[in-house]
């Protein structure tokens, strides 16, 4: 079923199927930094205050990192949870700091979003917690395509193969990553499938197609 | 089968992150085997025949892999030096299909993760979209969801010995636990039709009321399994050739667990009391008494004794929650579409793997902006090298079976 609703289908959609994301009438509140990339001109409808907003995180750990870095982090909360958002050139310097200094040593995830309409395309998310503090923290910084970020290997060794995944779907560089391949995908496969501009068809045809002569049935 | 180290625990240079490099080390990680030859080669005279390295695919079509993972061995003889795993033959892309699904079109798609414990990533699904939503199942759906998990982590263990066991070479825990584990699926599909991938919660609470009866059948399979838990510890617990194969195979550190993100049971036998139904409770974790059995040495013996009494505390937790369980819905209040409102979340669950986690970005439309899946079994996996180094062939199977990963959940 060709329901590429989200990413810029390499084929039209159906006639008929209408994209729920372009719908007018229920056009969602154009959000400030996540639009919707398939979704063309959208009606700047007004926004709704709908649900809760992200607040700003009060924390002597957020205040204390604030004085000495000034605006380049900023710690903001959404529905109890904490994140940090940092300029990417701090990024080793905080992750270091957030295991040594601040009891963080068990990196949960590492992952990514991509926005493509943004002139920094991607969100990069370290998602830890502390077994000290019994607290979790998300890190996040945005990065451009094609940018390198610096790999967090030599912090979490977990980072590893975390790391080689968000490479895989997504293309990102990470500096000084000991191995830094393909994961889950096959060596030679062609882009990388959790972009926004990565149809789900075209996956069909570059590699199921030609690798395995079958027809996926997408 | 290897000989234990002396002291038992692993060599410090495990510790480095370096210890990963697989090109970079080689022989000084292995094991003092106490007169057998030395692999260290400073000793030329012990090395038998050739001392190339020999490099051996083990999987993807191999058994005791549990699934698709192809493991390249470099061994010298029958010693392993380092093991890489190649995964991702079963990728399916389910984070890509969430980004093309609704958030409720999406919802039985979780199930084919973690195949042997679907209802857990249910449980994680659902609750990370609730967050999202800023809504709260109905505390009758909660109890419903406890047990179920509950009963799906007996489950899961059960699965895990039988095929571990028979891994090793004890081939009768297998009929045991399978005989056993049909009783509970009997119970899912009696309640949602399904007995493996049940799609047994939806979005705000439960799929569907308990059957009539219900309370007596999940009572009645509390009575009928743990002597039957019995059972398999009689078979194994203090079985010679069980011990040999186990004791002071695969040993990981409590600190090493914590660089390589490994939790579960891995972390709990490694000496790590550490479970996210306490640390951070969900559903209605919080409202039951129970306790988080841990190992000293972080061996294979150790986690299947830490499994074993997992699997005591699960009954536990069932029986005091069939007991009490509330009247009410089984729905809470949530809109017919589901459009949570823009932001990110993450939300985690123990499952019988360790600690699976959802983060979700909403762009305020119907379908997640993006949807990742933290795998316990993919993050768990990593420690694999480091948990063969030094040790024999037939130990790789053992420690395969012992992290206990479902590939499903590895590859998604």
């Amino acid at each position: 079923m060709a329901e590429d609703i989200k990413t810029p289908a390499p084929l039209p959609p159906p006639e008929g199927e209408k994209k729920p994301t372009a719908d007018a009438a229920t056009a969602p509140p154009v959000p400030t930094k996540a639009a919707a990339p398939a979704a063309p001109a959208k009606p700047a409808a007004p926004a709704k205050p709908s649900g809760p907003v992200p607040l700003p995180w009060p924390s002597p750990m957020v205040e204390k990192y604030r004085n000495q870095y000034g605006s380049a982090l900023e710690g903001q909360s959404y529905l109890g949870q904490n994140y940090l958002s940092v300029k990417n050139e701090l990024i080793p310097n905080i992750l270091r700091l957030l295991r040594d200094a601040e009891q963080f040593d068990y990196c949960v995830d590492i992952t990514a979003v991509h926005y493509p309409q943004r002139e920094k395309q991607f969100d990069v998310v370290w998602i830890l917690y502390s077994f000290a503090r019994n607290e979790r923290v998300r890190v996040t910084t945005q990065i451009a395509d094609g940018a390198s970020i610096p790999s967090s290997v030599s912090i979490w060794t977990t980072a590893n193969w975390l790391e080689r995944e968000v490479y895989d779907m997504f293309g990102i560089q990470f500096d000084g990553h000991p191995d830094l391949k393909r994961i889950l995908l096959p060596d030679g496969w062609k882009g990388f499938p959790l972009r926004k501009d990565y149809g789900i068809l075209q996956q069909d045809k570059e590699w199921v197609q030609i690798n395995l002569g079958i027809e996926s049935g997408q | 089968m290897s000989a234990p180290a002396k002291d038992g625990t692993n060599n410090v240079e495990r510790l480095e992150p370096s210890g990963l490099d697989r090109d970079s080390t080689g022989r000084g990680v292995a094991r003092d085997e106490g007169g057998g030859h030395d692999l260290t080669s400073e000793n030329p005279d012990k090395t038998y025949l050739d001392s190339n390295e020999l490099i051996i695919n083990m999987g993807p079509q191999h058994p005791a892999t549990h699934g698709v993972l192809r493991v390249i061995l470099k061994l010298d003889g029958e010693r392993v030096l380092g093991a890489e795993c190649v995964i991702g033959y079963l990728h399916r892309g389910v984070e890509k299909i969430a980004e093309n699904r609704t958030y409720t079109m999406f919802n039985p798609y979780v199930d084919r993760m973690d195949y042997v414990a679907a209802v857990s990533n249910g449980l994680g699904y659902c609750e990370a979209v609730e967050k999202l939503l800023n809504v709260e199942a109905t505390p009758r759906a909660k109890y419903i969801r406890v047990i179920l998990t509950e009963l799906n982590r007996i489950a899961s263990h059960q699965l895990w010995l039988g095929t571990h066991a028979l891994d090793i070479g004890a081939m009768t825990p297998l009929f045991y636990t399978f005989r056993d584990r049909e009783e509970i699926l009997k119970i899912f599909e009696k309640y949602c039709g399904a007995r493996l991938t049940t799609h047994a919660f939806r979005i705000g609470g439960c799929q569907y009321e308990t059957y009539a009866g219900f309370e007596k059948e999940v009572q009645k399979f509390l009575t009928f399994v743990a002597p039957k838990i019995d059972e398999y510890e009689a078979l194994l617990t203090s079985n010679r050739i069980w011990m040999e194969r186990t004791k002071n195979v695969g040993v990981i550190s409590g600190a090493d667990c914590i660089a390589l993100g490994v939790t579960g049971p891995v972390l709990r036998a490694s000496g790590v009391r550490w479970d996210v139904r306490k640390a951070q409770p969900y559903a209605a974790y919080a409202e039951f008494d129970f306790e988080i059995p841990i190992g000293t040495n972080g061996d294979t013996y150790d986690r299947y004794l830490v499994r074993m009494a997992e699997m005591r505390q699960s009954l536990r937790i069932i029986e005091q929650a069939v007991n009490r369980i509330p009247e009410g819905p089984i729905m809470a209040k949530v809109p017919k579409v589901i459009k949570p409102p823009v932001g990110e979340i993450y939300h985690s669950i123990e499952s019988p793997k360790g600690e699976l986690g959802y983060f979700i970005v909403s762009d305020g439309s119907t379908q997640p902006y993006r949807l990742r899946v933290r795998p316990p079994s993919f993050v768990n996996l990593q420690a694999l090298d480091i948990m063969v180094r030094g040790l024999l062939v037939a130990d790789v199977v053992a420690v395969i079976g012992t992290i206990d990963i479902v590939l499903g959940e590895v590859d998604r």
